[in-house]
C-alpha cells in the first residue's frame, strides 16, 4: 500500500523539476546578473545607477502614472458595464459578458492594430497625444480583464442580502452602497491587479501605437537589444519586488481572470 | 423615472461594446477594399486575402505560431495534469510549495519572464535560439502553471473513493488512474490546454526574448510590420485580424451552443 500511494506522488517530480529550472532558476540567475558587473564582481552599481539616473526614475514616475490612470479608466468604464450586465434581467446573460470577453482570445497585436488605424484616422499623427493615446490603448487590450471578475463576483452575490437591505428601509442607491459595492470589492481588487501591472510593463502596445515614451518594460527592452544583460536584470528585480509588493496588497481568493475566461 | 434608467443603463453598455469592436469591425471592412488606409473608400477586392493565403512568408508565419502553440500546449498540459495529480497526493508542505512555485508566471510580468528564461538559457548557458528550445519552454512556462490551475480543482471536487474501490477490484495503480481519475479530471485537463493555446498565440515577450531571429510568430510578425511602410503586408494583416475574428466568433458559438445543448439535457432530466 505505502508503495501504490508513492506513485502517484511522483507523478508530480517531472513538473516539480520543470518549476524549479525554468521558474525558480531563471529567478535567481537575475539576481547573479543583477549585482554583478561585466567583469562577473559583485556590485550595487546596477542598483544605485537606477535610483540616481534622472532617466530612470522619470520612466518609474512615468509608467506608475499611466498605470494608475489607465486602472481608473479601464474601472469606470468596466464597474457599470459587469454591473448592468450582472444586474440585468436578460435570459442568455452568460452569452452577453461573452461578447464582452471575446476580445481577450483575438491577438491583441492585431487588435491593437485596428486601434491604431482607427486613431490614425481621426488624430492624424498619434504623437501629438502620447499619454492619451497611451491610455486609450492600454484600456483597449486590457479591459476585458477587468469586465469579467468584477461581473463574476456581483453574479455570485446572494440577492437574499439586498432584499435584506430593501426590507430594512434601503433605497436602491443605499443598498448599492452599503451591500453591492463592499461586496463587490474581491472582483474589483482582482481586476485592477490584472491592469495595474501589464500598464506597467507591457510596452509593446506603446511600441505599436509609435508612441515614444517609456515605461518600465522599455527598460528591459532597452537593455536586451544592448546586449546589457546586468542592466536589464536589475529592472527585471526592481519590477520583482514591486510585483511583490503589489500581489501582498492584492491578495483575494478570487480565481485569475486570465483563467477564468474560459468559463 | 425608470425609463431613463434604463436608456442610461443602454447607452453605457453599448457604449464599452462599441469602443471594443469598431476598430475591429472597421479593419474588417476595409480589408475588403483596395484602400491602404482607413477613410478613403475605394474599390472592392479579395486582394488582401489573396496576399495573406499565397504570400510563403505569410504562411509560413501563421503555420509556425499554429505548429508552436500546439507543441507548447500539449507539453503543458501532460506536465500541468502530472504536477496537478502528484501535488493532490502528495504531503500538504510540498503541496503548498508546488502551488507557490506555480504561482510565480502567473503573477509575474511577461516580459521579466521572458527575460528571465532567455538570460538563463542564452546567456548563462549557452544554449543557441536557432534549437527552439528557449522559446518552446518559454511558452511552457506560460501555459502548465494554468494546466495544473484547472486540473487541481478537479481533483478536489473527485470521489477518492472509486479509485481505493478500483484498486481492491484488481486493477493496477496505473490502470485506476487511467480509468478512474483521467476521466474525472478530463475537463479540466481540456479547458487547460486550450488556455495553454490562447496564452501562446497571444504572447509577444516570452517569444521577442527566446525566439530564432528567423522565425515569427503572430505576435512579433505584426508589430514588425506596423513599423515598416510595407503596404500589401499592412493591409494582409487586415485580412488576418478579420479571419482570427471569425474564428474566433465561430468557437464562442460553437461552445455556447454545446453549452445550451447540456443544459437543455439537464432541464429534461
Amino acid at each position: 500500500m505505502k508503495n501504490m500511494s508513492f506513485s502517484r506522488k511522483s507523478l508530480g517530480i517531472p513538473y516539480l523539476l520543470f518549476l524549479s529550472l525554468f521558474v525558480v532558476a531563471p529567478l535567481l540567475v537575475l539576481f547573479y546578473y543583477g549585482f554583478t558587473n561585466g567583469s562577473g564582481r559583485f556590485t550595487f552599481e546596477n542598483l544605485t545607477d537606477f535610483f540616481t539616473n534622472p532617466n530612470t526614475l522619470g520612466t518609474l514616475c512615468y509608467s506608475l502614472a499611466l498605470a494608475l490612470v489607465t486602472t481608473l479608466v479601464c474601472l469606470l468604464l468596466a464597474y457599470p458595464t459587469a454591473y448592468i450586465l450582472a444586474t440585468s434581467k436578460l435570459k442568455r446573460r452568460s452569452v452577453v459578458i461573452m461578447l464582452f470577453v471575446m476580445p481577450m482570445w483575438i491577438n491583441f497585436s492585431l487588435r491593437i492594430t485596428a486601434l491604431k488605424e482607427v486613431l490614425t484616422w481621426i488624430e492624424g499623427n498619434l504623437a501629438y497625444y502620447p499619454f492619451l493615446n497611451s491610455v486609450i490603448g492600454m484600456t483597449y487590450d486590457f479591459l476585458p480583464f477587468m469586465i469579467l471578475p468584477i461581473f463574476n463576483t456581483i453574479t455570485r452575490l446572494d440577492p437574499a442580502l439586498l432584499e435584506a437591505a430593501r426590507d430594512l428601509g434601503a433605497d436602491e442607491k443605499e443598498a448599492f452602497l452599503k451591500v453591492t459595492l463592499p461586496l463587490s470589492m474581491p472582483g474589483v481588487i482582482s481586476g485592477v491587479s490584472m491592469v495595474f501591472l501589464p500598464a506597467m510593463t507591457n510596452y509593446v502596445v506603446l511600441d505599436m501605437l509609435y508612441n515614444s515614451t517609456y515605461i518600465m518594460g522599455s527598460l528591459i527592452g532597452s537593455y536586451f537589444s544592448a546586449y546589457n544583460w546586468h542592466g536589464g536584470s536589475m529592472i527585471s528585480l526592481i519590477l520583482l519586488v514591486m510585483i511583490c509588493l503589489f500581489t501582498l496588497f492584492t491578495k483575494t481568493e478570487e480565481e485569475n481572470p486570465r483563467g477564468g475566461a474560459l468559463l | 423615472m425608470r425609463k431613463k434608467n434604463n436608456a442610461w443603463k443602454i447607452l453605457i453598455v453599448s457604449f464599452v461594446f462599441l469602443f471594443l469592436y469598431l476598430p475591429i469591425l472597421i479593419l474588417a471592412f476595409y480589408s475588403f477594399t483596395t484602400s491602404a488606409n482607413i477613410g478613403t473608400v475605394q474599390g472592392f477586392s479579395l486582394d488582401n486575402y489573396r496576399t495573406l493565403f499565397t504570400s510563403p512568408e505569410l504562411v509560413q508565419m501563421i503555420v509556425g505560431t499554429l505548429v508552436l502553440a500546439f507543441t507548447a500546449a500539449t507539453l503543458s498540459t501532460i506536465l500541468g495534469t502530472l504536477g496537478a495529480i502528484g501535488s493532490f497526493y502528495s504531503k500538504k508542505n510540498l503541496s503548498r510549495l508546488m502551488s507557490t512555485t506555480n504561482q510565480i508566471p502567473v503573477i509575474n510580468a511577461d516580459v521579466v519572464t521572458g527575460f528571465s528564461i532567455c538570460i538563463l538559457l542564452v546567456v548563462a548557458l549557452g544554449v543557441s535560439k536557432d534549437t527552439y528550445i528557449p522559446l518552446v519552454i518559454g511558452h511552457v512556462v506560460l501555459g502548465a502553471p494554468f494546466v495544473y490551475l484547472s486540473v487541481l480543482p478537479k481533483l478536489m471536487q473527485m470521489d477518492g473513493s472509486i479509485y481505493e474501490a478500483a484498486l481492491d477490484l484488481g486493477a493496477t495503480p496505473f490502470t485506476a488512474l487511467r480509468k478512474v481519475v483521467l476521466p474525472q479530471i478530463l475537463s479540466g485537463v481540456l479547458s487547460g490546454f486550450a488556455l495553454s493555446v490562447t496564452l501562446s498565440l497571444d504572447d509577444y515577450f516570452v517569444a521577442v526574448y527566446t525566439k530564432p531571429a528567423t522565425f515569427d510568430t503572430i505576435s512579433t510578425y505584426v508589430v514588425n510590420a506596423t513599423k515598416g511602410s510595407q503596404t500589401t503586408i499592412k493591409t494582409a494583416l487586415w485580412a488576418l485580424s478579420t479571419v482570427i475574428f471569425f474564428v474566433v466568433v465561430l468557437v464562442v458559438l460553437g461552445m455556447n451552443l454545446r453549452t445550451a445543448k447540456e443544459e437543455g439535457k439537464g432541464a429534461e432530466v
